[in-house]
């Protein structure tokens, strides 16, 4: 697969002296255990490119995809490179939140338009907030809220927390501890990934919680769920998850997934139009069912399309408008809007995934958080 | 440079090269590409590590499998006081210094009780431990590394400043390879240089070998920690990945793949690694299936590196090749080049 | 912490050391006889994981998909041994690392190609994957297997190396490589058969480990470190050091991930702790090793002095 190189570029750059032309940089894990997590970003977008006529705002729209390799020091250099050499217009993915984090200062400083479609750490939520940095996809603790009120809601009395160890991983279990009024029997964080977890789950055997909640997103997730399922502590004890079953990880995870609860702000099953138009068009074209991530990525598109439209080809004025498009463009996962941090605010689904002749799939059981707006906005200074 | 023939592809192949990065800043800001001199910074300040390896590993045989734990302490020697607000440059320089000596000093007593396989391991497993110290230290940052606010100042040299950046690496880079140059013929050098062919004799003729390999490798690490800290600099950015076993394998590639424990030898490997990385990226996100076989043609070939290869080709006089090989060999057993 | 805590952990130290002893005996071997470092050895195990995924997908017999993972193993490793790794002996070892290294980005971008990015499915054998009541406490039955199997080939290493002419050879060759070639014995082939075999162990353990572990590129790293971890243990060229080593390491690893952090909390803070506890675990094997080297540089079961 050959990356558009440097006779796109060209291409766009005498295009924009027409102002006919934008170009995108997209930022994704392409390679590494995560890569499904990248590839799942990329064709979200693209696929929602295709459906715009291969426009973005009325403009010809010419995409530039980086592979950070989930290295924060490879996100740094794709990102000067896509503001110092392509001379972007925006760019959009930025990977996990560590990622993102590395490349804050400088995107900051640029003043590009920056759409992240796959972290909301708690920094760039609260008082590290830019102007310009948008997260399409949620502020990190909000899913893991959504299953610590469902635990709660349930009445669970003992659960048993598990996290590779990271910013995501911690702000996922402070996002459960925040809604949950239960007893944490244990907080583990594990090494980011980590291959092999038989300590961790005999140890998670002889503590006899309730129920686990656990975040352990794509490679990690498919071996911690295949572990647990091995160790026969699946279906036995419920697990709450958040990121670990999803589209990415259930081809892999199949039968042993049965019985899991996931949290999210969105997944195939949720019943909307615009979300059922969107995974047909999804699975005609990629053959398989999309994530969450690439429900980020086709909305990450359309919020493009929309607010270069409005900010009519003015670089300055894209900013504000990526943040006004934010409550008018239609989102595959429902009601959406940014927040004075520009994060969003959206509903939080709790699905199960069930075993049903055979095959297993997801089924939408509730919606533990409704327009729900993140913990940290009050401590961002912007309006 | 004391045999140095301007004619020998050896040596006025990579001068060119030198001159062609002095003047990398002025086209890139002539073309209005900033991102070049971003880029060139950090093949700079890889072929500093490089050279600093490069004297452990080349002139003293010492093959150390761990000194990305340098690189990736002068980054924290940087990014720790930033996070306390402190940018000034000398203390930086201080801290970074210090503290790559003084790690050097433990590791590298400890490792020299060992040799061959049992040094490479053990330098490595310095380096994991490192590593691992840095992940664990969740108020800084932990395993997503530590943002740096404030850059080394040195009065009102800025080097979060890209330029200033540059040309202080680049100046850098030029002394340490005159400097390396010279000490390869030095006292110094010509006893660390031999007791990597013939220990027992360096020290029947009554030079303690140890004390000597131990200096070259406390050196090494302070140079490799001054290049850690500019590169935290270019990144602002200190990350324990810039510990792991990866790096220091990078950086032993690029000493062998420039040739090794000649002068130029790092320069030419960190130019090839990086610059063919990114050259190759252009034309397919697949290119490390090109890049490793050539990696592997490169070591199949085994002409020292790139440096050797440029010495085997033919000079401007056509009496070098071979024969300046040949003349450059004879220095250590004593016969005077003409 | 339990008793059966205990055991169970216990259990899952021996079943990562089997792995680690799979891999590291074909290493050893090659690393003492011919002196080659191979850091290509992740990569057989790779390549191991993924023939047995292919083969597990269009048969569906996990038997099969054993024999696969091993017969490509075989050879791809005496197609590197002829091609790569024998034009590399007299050369000096950096020189191996440079080629084994430039090896590894090619194998890890070759799967990504053919494979793609995501992570490969294996399935655990219907007939093991139940559990096994222990005492009390459910283990699952594939790790017992893995342990069994991996025993089963450590005796078959040990009859194989003390019994057999070839075995004999092999001591022979790893005490004194140059004296054997001296003594007419087909260097050239005992070298290619040695990596082959070598190769072969890689790539059956990779083949085991997938169902447990994901099979992706570059899964051959991280298991390549801790090799070359349990190989200076042991001691180079001795199959016997690499078999105590590696269990050695597989328990102390794990072992010390799951009591280590629990530990620490009695003797100081918590929030020091849980800091201080993973990574002083994680750091467990290298500070293991850097004692054995420091005592005892040889190993600790080394091959017979030359």
């Amino acid at each position: 697969m050959f990356k558009l190189s440097r006779i796109a570029v060209g291409a766009a750059f005498c295009a924009s002296l027409a102002a006919q032309a934008t170009t995108i940089g997209l930022m994704a894990p392409l390679s590494g255990p995560q890569a499904l997590v990248g590839q799942d970003q990329v064709d979200g977008f693209m696929l929602a490119l295709e459906l715009l006529g291969g426009k973005l705002g009325g403009q010809s729209a010419t995409i530039l995809k980086e592979d950070d390799q989930l290295k924060p020091e490879i996100g740094q250099q794709a990102v000067r490179k896509f503001i110092d050499k392509d001379k972007v217009d925006a760019i959009v993915g930025l990977s996990f939140s560590n990622v993102l984090m590395g490349s804050l200062p400088r995107l900051a400083e640029s003043g590009v338009v920056a759409i992240a479609t796959n972290a909301g750490p708690s920094p760039i939520a609260g008082a590290s907030c830019k102007a310009n940095v948008f997260s399409v996809a949620w502020q990190n603790d909000g899913a893991a809220e959504a299953m610590g009120k469902l635990a709660q809601d349930k009445g669970v009395k003992r659960v048993y927390l598990m996290a590779p160890n990271y910013q995501a991983g911690k702000d996922m279990l402070a996002g459960f501890k925040r809604f949950f009024k239960g007893t944490v029997v244990e907080e583990v964080y594990t090494q980011v990934n980590q291959p092999d977890y038989s300590a961790e789950l005999a140890q998670l055997q002889s503590a006899k919680p309730d129920a686990v909640f656990a975040f352990y997103p794509g490679g990690m997730g498919v071996n911690f769920v295949k572990q647990m399922n091995q160790a026969g502590l699946l279906p036995k004890l419920p697990l709450y998850s958040v990121f670990t079953v999803d589209g990415t990880t259930l081809p892999s995870l199949r039968d042993a997934a049965a019985g899991t609860v996931s949290g999210a702000m969105w997944d195939a099953a949720l019943d909307t139009p615009d979300n059922r138009k969107f995974v047909a068009a999804f699975e005609a074209k990629y053959k398989r069912t999309p994530s969450e991530y690439a429900a980020t990525g086709f909305d990450a598109a359309n919020l493009l399309d929309l607010a270069l439209r409005k900010a009519g080809g003015d670089a300055a004025k894209l900013a504000a408008a990526v943040k006004a498009a934010g409550s008018e463009f239609k989102s595959v996962r429902g009601p959406f809007r940014f927040n004075n941090n520009n994060l969003p605010v959206q509903n939080y689904y709790a699905f199960e995934a069930v075993k049903q002749g055979g095959k297993v799939t997801v089924a939408h059981v509730a919606t533990p958080l409704k327009d729900h707006t993140d913990a940290y906005h009050a401590q961002c200074a912007l309006k | 440079m004391i045999n140095a023939n301007l004619a020998r592809p050896g040596t006025w192949v990579p001068i060119s090269l030198l001159a062609g990065l002095a003047l990398v800043p002025f086209v890139a800001t002539a073309a209005g590409q900033p991102f070049w001199i971003a880029f060139f910074t950090r093949i700079v300040i890889y072929a500093i590590a490089a050279s600093a390896l490069n004297l452990a590993l080349g002139y003293g045989g010492l093959v150390s499998f761990g000194h990305a734990l340098f690189l990736g302490l002068g980054g924290y020697a940087v990014a720790l006081p930033s996070f306390y607000e402190v940018g000034n440059g000398w203390l930086h320089l201080a801290l970074c210094v210090g503290a790559g000596a003084a790690v050097a000093l433990v590791t590298g007593a400890i490792s020299l009780r060992t040799a061959g396989i049992a040094f490479i391991m053990i330098t490595l497993a310095f380096a994991q431990m490192g590593y691992f110290v840095f992940v664990s230290l969740k108020n800084f940052g932990g395993d997503d590394g530590l943002p740096i606010a404030h850059t080394s100042r040195f009065g009102p040299l800025d080097l979060g400043s890209p330029l200033a950046l540059y040309g202080v690496s680049f100046a850098l880079l030029v002394l340490v390879t005159w400097w390396l140059a010279r000490l390869r013929l030095a006292p110094f050098g010509m006893a660390l240089r031999g007791a990597q062919q013939n220990a027992r004799r360096i020290n029947a003729i009554g030079l303690p070998v140890l004390r000597y390999q131990l200096a070259a490798y406390v050196v090494s690490g302070m140079l490799c920690a001054v290049a850690g800290m500019l590169l935290a600099n270019l990144n602002a950015f200190a990350s324990p990945s810039t510990l792991t076993w990866a790096v220091s394998g990078e950086l032993i590639v690029m000493v062998v793949l420039g040739g090794i424990g000649t002068v130029f030898g790092p320069l030419l490997g960190a130019l090839a690694f990086l610059g063919l990385e990114e050259v190759l990226k252009g034309f397919s996100e697949h290119w490390m299936v090109v890049f490793g076989p050539l990696i592997v043609l490169m070591a199949l070939v085994g002409k020292r590196g790139i440096a050797g290869l440029l010495d085997v080709m033919p000079g401007l006089t056509g009496q070098e090749g071979w024969i300046g090989q040949a003349r450059n060999d004879k220095i250590l057993s004593g016969s005077q080049p003409k | 912490m339990s008793a059966t805590l205990l055991l169970a952990q216990l259990l899952n130290g021996l079943q990562y050391g089997v792995l680690l002893f799979l891999l590291a005996a074909g290493l050893t071997l090659v690393f003492g006889i011919m002196s080659f470092v191979n850091l290509a050895h992740g990569s057989l195990y790779m390549m191991g994981a993924y023939a047995a995924a292919v083969a597990y997908a269009a048969t569906g017999s996990f038997a099969f998909a054993m024999v696969a993972a091993a017969g490509a193993a075989l050879v791809l490793g005496l197609a590197l041994e002829f091609v790569v790794v024998s034009r590399l002996y007299r050369r000096d070892h950096l020189d191996h690392v440079l080629a084994t290294f430039g090896l590894v980005l090619f194998f890890n971008e070759l799967v990504r190609i053919v494979w793609g990015p995501q992570p490969y499915f294996l399935q655990v054998p219907d007939a093991l994957s139940g559990t096994v009541d222990v005492f009390g406490f459910s283990y699952p039955s594939y790790r017992f297997a893995i342990i069994a199997a991996g025993l089963l080939v450590a005796v078959g290493a040990y009859l194989l190396i003390h019994k057999t002419r070839i075995g004999m050879l092999i001591r022979a060759g790893a005490q004194n490589p140059l004296m054997v070639a001296a003594l007419g014995v087909n260097i050239r082939l005992l070298n290619a058969m040695l990596f082959a075999v070598g190769a072969m162990l890689a790539g059956l353990a990779g083949a085991i480990a997938a169902p447990i572990l994901s099979v992706q590129s570059g899964m051959g790293e991280p298991v390549l470190i801790t090799t070359l971890v349990v190989i200076v243990i042991g001691g180079i060229g001795s199959v016997s050091g690499a078999l105590y080593a590696a269990l050695i390491v597989g328990l102390v690893d794990t072992l010390g991930r799951a009591f280590l952090p629990m530990l620490l909390r009695q003797v100081a803070e918590r929030s020091v702790a849980d800091a201080a506890g993973p990574a002083l675990a994680s750091m467990s094997v290298y500070l293991l090793m850097a004692v054995v080297l420091a005592f005892r540089p040889q190993g600790l079961f080394p091959a017979q002095p030359r």
